[in-house]
């Protein structure tokens, strides 16, 4: 028997960047919010040890527990669907602060061109520029529309960064802290870029170049470059983060609890409204129901998608018909770029996350598509992120990858490569989606999310592209080997790749084409919103963070909205 | 020399008839089976050298948590010795304490793979689906090892340990071409299991066991645990640090 608790205002399920940001926003405003969290808390104190490779990025200390839910997947429909048993392709995050947590901290904005990119691509290359099998669509809404919000989370999260880049959308303010140290390395790929005709600009970072508070109340801390962001959280407050920013400004207003190891299993439902959430207490197993007047699912892209298709909210997506819409549009990224090693040593286990320098040159439609067999791009940068031993062991070509020569060459090279490269935007297609798992489930029982998917023509001709993009700036920086990356063919959920996921979930104009509306509200639930990078109706060129960040500010003011008034939102 | 007093080691455990726990703690394992140890009553320090006054280190006693059968540790300290060898930058898989690390790692969570999916139903998939056996790493690298040694009996007529270096390669290169039939798992999966936890061992901080006295992380010039580099970031030189454990951060 489920015990059910004390209505609450606004519960949301997750407590990451949007979930603390919804938290924060309408707490502020009054209303009563709880948090879900199937994790635990943590904070600044608990990443002390933070500086041991193996525990955190090899053995994924702040990722998921596979042992209790993980998801299925399968190239394409004709295949049976596994589990991933062990993470591999992309990271999985759980506990207070989730993905925003352990990311880097770059924090982009997508391009106009991505809100509207159907429209943009019909009016400039006509209507067949891709094959119909591309389920290309806009979001609703505009880049100019949603300015505001990113300028909200930017500020939010005191993003470092330089406003130099011709390619991206009008700023309405400059960024809250100025751009990090541009260090030799990063040097290096500026004057390369610059020489071929690009326009280099530091990475705006969520790896603070200065200590600043923001506009909360709360203090963040300035980057020491220590080399540990990525799979890591950071010990100084220094890496932006939902447990430093959002989190306690919630708390702050009294009208914020959150409730630890609680793993939701269903959003409740009653005619055209949801109720409230089902929830299992992860170390008891007791059942609770936590009754509320709006449900906000701020989990994990696959998560949210599961936890609607589970509750039956919503049409599911048939790639048969292309009617529906729950599961749509699932994008992941490619990873275009080049290798170059030198003669000299650099410092190259130095740095931070969002630690880098950008050219946008060949990102969404700033350059001419019409004799290329692809639409969009990638933004290509190079990072210094902080090489580590155990993950960087760069080979020359034609080095075995054990035994006397792979040691020889591994240990001389370590200190003598470097990296240039791309975030390829992956365009939907009618058969990637994201479904239910008919066979295996988690340990709730509950049936495991499914993924469909594999990398298009489109993809791998982007990503051919841009590698020899990629090859021709390592070659301009002066490498004495340069190896661009091998050709993409089948994806491949074992080697990590990017935790870039999106789609599923997908914002739209239309209810027919698209799960939520420009507020993230629920086309069919007046009550129930969901906002993460599941919104998103392609993938594009940069991280999701900053793109997520703004969105989750939008729901908030449409949450606060509806609670005032009511209804559909739009 | 090691092995000899391993042998002794088993033999004392299975005739003295002293319980396990008994052993533990007391001053007696030191004495007797404490092949690596200078000092037989002393709890592990970490192995500060200020700690024990002057040039005379304190090493933490070293034994097997997984495997329990001296031959297939002895295949996997030479199978890791091959991946990555002793040569004139500095030590190799056994002079970095790699076999013991793996061993620890295979003792737990690791090697029991308790943070990963490990429910029914078990299918072949494609190589695109990852691992889907129901094998547990530490039974995969025990039976792995096993299979090794019956290679070199198969191929060579001689136990894998007294292979030369060659021998070894084409055993280890014929699993890493999954060509040795293994049950219940493929053997290039076996083989890039083992190359990966040789790097994990000489590569993870010295807390694991691995990597002794951070001599692999003085080879590739990496300094370990360091709070800043904010006033080196921008130095247009090679900057050389000796290198610093997370371990430090408890002492």
């Amino acid at each position: 028997m489920a015990t059910t608790l004390d209505k609450v205002d606004v519960v949301t399920v997750g407590v990451g960047w949007t979930g603390g940001i919804i938290a924060a926003e309408c707490a502020k405003e009054g209303l009563k919010v709880v948090g879900l969290e199937r994790g635990q808390e943590r904070s600044t104190e608990d990443y002390s040890m933070v500086h041991d490779e193996y525990r955190y990025a090899i053995r994924y200390e702040l990722m998921q527990d596979l042992s209790k839910e993980t998801i299925t997947f399968r190239n394409s429909r004709d295949q049976k669907a596994l589990p991933m048993r062990q993470l591999g392709s992309f990271l999985l995050g759980e506990g207070l602060g989730g993905a925003g947590t352990h990311w880097n901290g770059q924090n982009w904005r997508f391009l106009p061109y991505d809100f509207e990119i159907k429209s943009m691509t019909d009016a400039k290359y006509g209507e067949n520029k891709l094959p119909a099998e591309y389920t290309l669509q806009d979001w609703g809404i505009t880049y100019d529309e949603l300015e505001p919000y990113f300028d909200k989370f930017e500020k939010t999260a005191g993003i470092s960064g330089e406003d130099k880049n011709p390619f991206w959308g009008k700023r309405s303010s400059d960024y809250p802290t100025p751009p990090m140290k541009k260090t030799p390395l990063l040097s290096k790929f500026e004057t390369a870029t610059s020489n071929l005709g690009y326009t280099p600009f530091m990475m705006p970072s969520a790896n603070l170049s200065e200590a600043y508070e923001n506009p909360d109340g709360q203090q963040i801390a300035a980057c020491q470059y220590c080399g540990f962001c990525e799979r890591f959280g950071c010990e100084y407050g220094a890496k932006t983060s939902p447990e430093i920013t959002v989190v306690p400004a919630a708390r702050a207003t009294g009208n914020y609890d959150i409730r630890f190891n609680a793993n939701v299993v269903e959003v409740m439902k009653e005619g055209d409204r949801v109720t409230g959430v089902r929830f299992i207490d992860t170390v008891t197993f007791e059942e609770f129901i936590q009754p509320a007047e709006v449900v906000v699912l701020t989990s994990y892209v696959m998560n949210n998608a599961k936890l609607l298709m589970v509750s039956e909210i919503g049409q599911m997506y048939d790639p048969e018909t292309g009617e529906g819409s729950l599961g749509k549009n699932y994008a992941y990224q490619i990873l275009p770029g080049a290798s170059g090693f030198f003669d000299d040593q650099m410092n190259v286990f130095m740095g931070a996350g969002a630690l880098g320098m950008t050219i946008d040159d060949f990102n969404g439609d700033s350059f001419d598509h019409s004799d290329l067999d692809f639409v969009h791009g990638a933004s290509i940068s190079m990072t210094q992120t902080g090489s580590r031993p155990i993950a960087s062991n760069p080979l020359p070509p034609d080095t075995p990858s054990w035994g006397a020569d792979f040691k020889k060459a591994s240990i001389e090279n370590y200190t003598r490569t470097l990296s240039v490269g791309g975030q390829g935007a992956s365009m939907p297609h009618r058969d990637n989606y994201l479904s239910l798992d008919e066979t295996y489930k988690d340990v709730y029982g509950v049936p495991l999310l499914q993924l469909t998917y594999n990398f298009t023509d489109q993809d791998r001709a982007l990503h051919k592209y841009l590698t020899e993009r990629a090859v021709e700036i390592m070659e301009e920086m002066g490498a004495k080997t340069v190896v661009g990356r091998a050709p993409i063919s089948d994806y491949d959920i074992v080697p990590y790749q990017t935790t870039h996921n999106t789609g599923g979930t997908i914002m739209g104009g239309d209810p027919a084409t698209s799960v939520v509306n420009n507020y993230l509200q629920h086309w069919d639930m007046e009550n129930l919103f969901v906002v993460g990078a599941g919104n998103f109706a392609h993938n594009g060129g940069y991280n999701p963070t900053g793109t997520v960040g703004a969105l989750a500010y939008r729901c908030a003011e449409g949450i606060i909205k509806y609670s005032q008034d009511g209804g559909s939102l739009v | 020399m090691a092995e000899k007093k391993n042998v002794s080691r088993r033999d004392f455990l299975k005739t003295s008839g002293i319980a396990a726990g008994a052993l533990v703690g007391g001053g007696i394992i030191g004495g007797v089976i404490g092949a690596n140890t200078r000092q037989d009553t002393a709890a592990p320090s970490g192995g500060s050298a200020g700690q024990s006054g002057g040039a005379e280190t304190t090493e933490a006693v070293r034994g097997l948590q997984f495997f329990k059968n001296q031959q297939e540790f002895a295949v996997l300290q030479q199978a890791t010795e091959r991946i990555f060898p002793e040569d004139d930058l500095g030590p190799g898989a056994i002079g970095l304490g790699v076999p013991f690390f793996i061993d620890h790692q295979l003792a737990g969570s690791y090697g029991e793979n308790s943070r990963e999916y490990m429910q029914p139903p078990f299918q072949v998939g494609e190589a695109t689906q990852g691992y889907q056996s129901r094998l547990k790493r530490n039974e995969l690298f025990r039976q792995g090892l096993q299979k090794m040694q019956q290679e070199a009996q198969s191929r060579f007529e001689a136990n894998f340990v007294d292979l030369e270096g060659e021998q070894m390669d084409e055993i280890l290169t014929a699993f890493q071409d999954d060509e040795v039939d293994m049950q219940g798992a493929n053997a290039q999966f076996f083989f890039r299991l083992l190359r990966q936890a040789t790097l994990n061992g000489a590569y993870a901080d010295p807390i694991y066991g691995g990597n002794q006295n951070m001599d692999a992380w003085r080879m590739k010039g990496f300094p370990g645990h360091r709070p800043s580099y904010i006033n080196e970031i921008e130095s247009e030189e090679f900057v050389e640090f000796d290198p610093h454990s997370v371990g430090d951060m408890l002492s």
